[in-house]
């Protein structure tokens, strides 16, 4: 759902799907996000994150812009927090991993989001810890608190990083949220588990999810099944009903899960599969 | 075969389906009796935002073929992005030749990449047979060239789209014309060693290992 294939899915939005001509460089940028004009800072965020603006100078900004105070909605959240979290985890500089740390504890729920999101893309074990201790939340005595549904913290971000950084001794707190009421939450609890256990049971409860009712969540299982690249899902996700584009993403990382297994030139009998799958969605 | 009564009936389905469920099930069967008097309501469709719809609308509108192309070429011009790119979808699905400046045009310069990729993938598979014969090496030639251009394009899945066409051009035009299967063959490495998209590059190795010589 919220992960690194996120760009691929904001950018299917009519209009949006191309990236209109934009005067800023990032040199611009940069200066922007240290400058006194609010918007202009927030923009600048977003946009060194958007097109990958991997500068030191560009980090550095990101970094400081984390403990802004000046840019406050009314009630209390930190919207340039929010953007520089985003961006730093499209980055991919592991400099942002303590920051980001940090951020989880901050008071406003989106930037606690962002940064687990970010800390997700960044894979670094460092974040484990941290993680952990935010997801403790959700759960008494080892299960799910009782008062339910329970949205207090970003819990589909943290159980995404958690599989993202392979924190096998995270399965304990983890596994409760199968159970979680809020589909997407238990989807994320789904994908990272089967990331940590390769256990194709929970695959098979994300390919369950493409056939729901609701186009939202068979987007979202689309992205955790591409996320995963679980080969038995093939066939379903061509069969899903939605977006071919969305389709062709999450195949996509099923393909290039079966091409890290047997590097080209070549080619295993399941990603041939996904390929002439993927051909017939074109 | 279904008669005309018939396909009234689940033409007036379609128009009075009251829940994207509804739509989605009266679209598929008036789709699956692939007449040509249903062309203008699966074309309709195309506009729904309603991708299972649509889906089985393109299924309908292929099916029906050489009939819809006139008619999808008349609305193409200024629909909505979304019903452009179905209707691309369904022309490159047909393959009927009339469509080829339309499909060269798209693959190039539209600026939706789901446009780009459909006409990409149909530039490969235009039936050649259906042009005189002294036109075919023109057509073939623009084909071949804006398939160069777009296994260039910024979007991984357009380039994907552009492999995918150029193995089908390669294998049409690999007894007629052996120029375009070496040309093609040798795009294809350069693409293998260079693609930023592992996607895109193991495509190029299964159409290298598909392709003739």
């Amino acid at each position: 759902m919220q992960n690194s294939s996120q760009d691929s899915f904001e950018s299917l939005s009519p209009g949006s799907e191309e990236t209109a001509g934009d005067t800023l460089t990032p040199e611009q940028a940069i200066a922007n996000l240290q400058g006194a004009d609010l918007g202009l800072r927030f923009y600048a965020a977003w946009w060194l994150g958007r097109f990958r603006v991997r500068d030191a100078a560009a980090v550095d900004a990101l970094i400081i812009a984390l403990e802004d105070e000046a840019d406050r909605t009314p009630e209390g959240g930190y919207p340039l927090r929010r953007n520089a979290a985003r961006a730093l985890g499209k980055l991919g500089d592991r400099r942002a991993v303590n920051a980001l740390i940090q951020c989880l504890e901050c008071s406003d729920f989106y930037v606690r989001e962002a940064a687990a999101q970010s800390l997700g893309m960044l894979e670094d074990a460092s974040a484990i810890g941290a993680l952990n201790k935010l997801l403790l939340n959700g759960l008494l005595l080892g299960e799910l608190v009782p008062q339910q549904p329970d949205s207090s913290q970003p819990y589909d971000a943290i159980l995404e990083a958690l599989g993202s950084i392979r924190a096998t001794e995270s399965i304990a707190l983890v596994k409760p949220f199968l159970e979680h009421p809020i589909p997407r939450v238990k989807y994320a609890a789904a994908r990272a588990m089967y990331q940590l256990t390769q256990e194709a049971v929970y695959g098979e409860t994300l390919v369950r999810a493409l056939e729901g009712d609701d186009l939202q969540l068979r987007r979202a299982a689309l992205a955790d099944l591409g996320a995963i690249g679980y080969l038995p899902a093939a066939e379903a996700i061509a069969n899903t009903l939605a977006e071919n584009s969305l389709k062709l993403i999450s195949l996509k990382g099923l393909l290039e899960y079966q091409v890290s297994q047997n590097p080209l030139p070549e080619l295993s009998t399941g990603a041939l599969k996904v390929m002439s799958l993927m051909d017939e969605l074109l | 075969m279904t008669d005309t009564l018939q396909v009234q009936k689940l033409i007036r389905a379609v128009d009075e389906a009251d829940s994207s469920a509804k739509l989605l099930e009266a679209v598929q069967n008036l789709a699956a009796v692939r007449r040509s008097e249903t062309i203008p309501n699966l074309i309709a469709t195309l506009g729904y935002n309603n991708p299972g719809a649509a889906v089985a609308a393109v299924d309908g509108l292929i099916g029906i073929g050489e009939p819809a192309v006139q008619p999808l070429l008349e609305l193409i011009d200024g629909y909505n992005y979304g019903a452009r790119a179905w209707a691309i979808r369904a022309l490159a699905g047909i393959g009927d030749p009339r469509a080829l400046n339309t499909l060269l045009d798209a693959a190039t310069n539209d600026f939706a990449f789901s446009v780009r990729r459909a006409a990409a993938k149909g530039l490969g598979t235009i039936q050649w047979h259906k042009l005189p014969l002294d036109e075919v090496y023109h057509a073939q030639v623009q084909s071949l060239e804006a398939l160069l251009v777009v296994s260039q394009d910024p979007e991984w899945v357009v380039r994907y789209a552009a492999v995918v066409g150029l193995q089908a051009l390669g294998m049409a035009t690999s007894v007629s014309q052996a120029a375009f299967l070496t040309q093609i063959c040798s795009q294809l490495q350069q693409m293998g060693q260079q693609d930023g998209s592992v996607a895109v590059r193991a495509r190029v190795q299964m159409a290298l290992s598909q392709l003739p010589g």
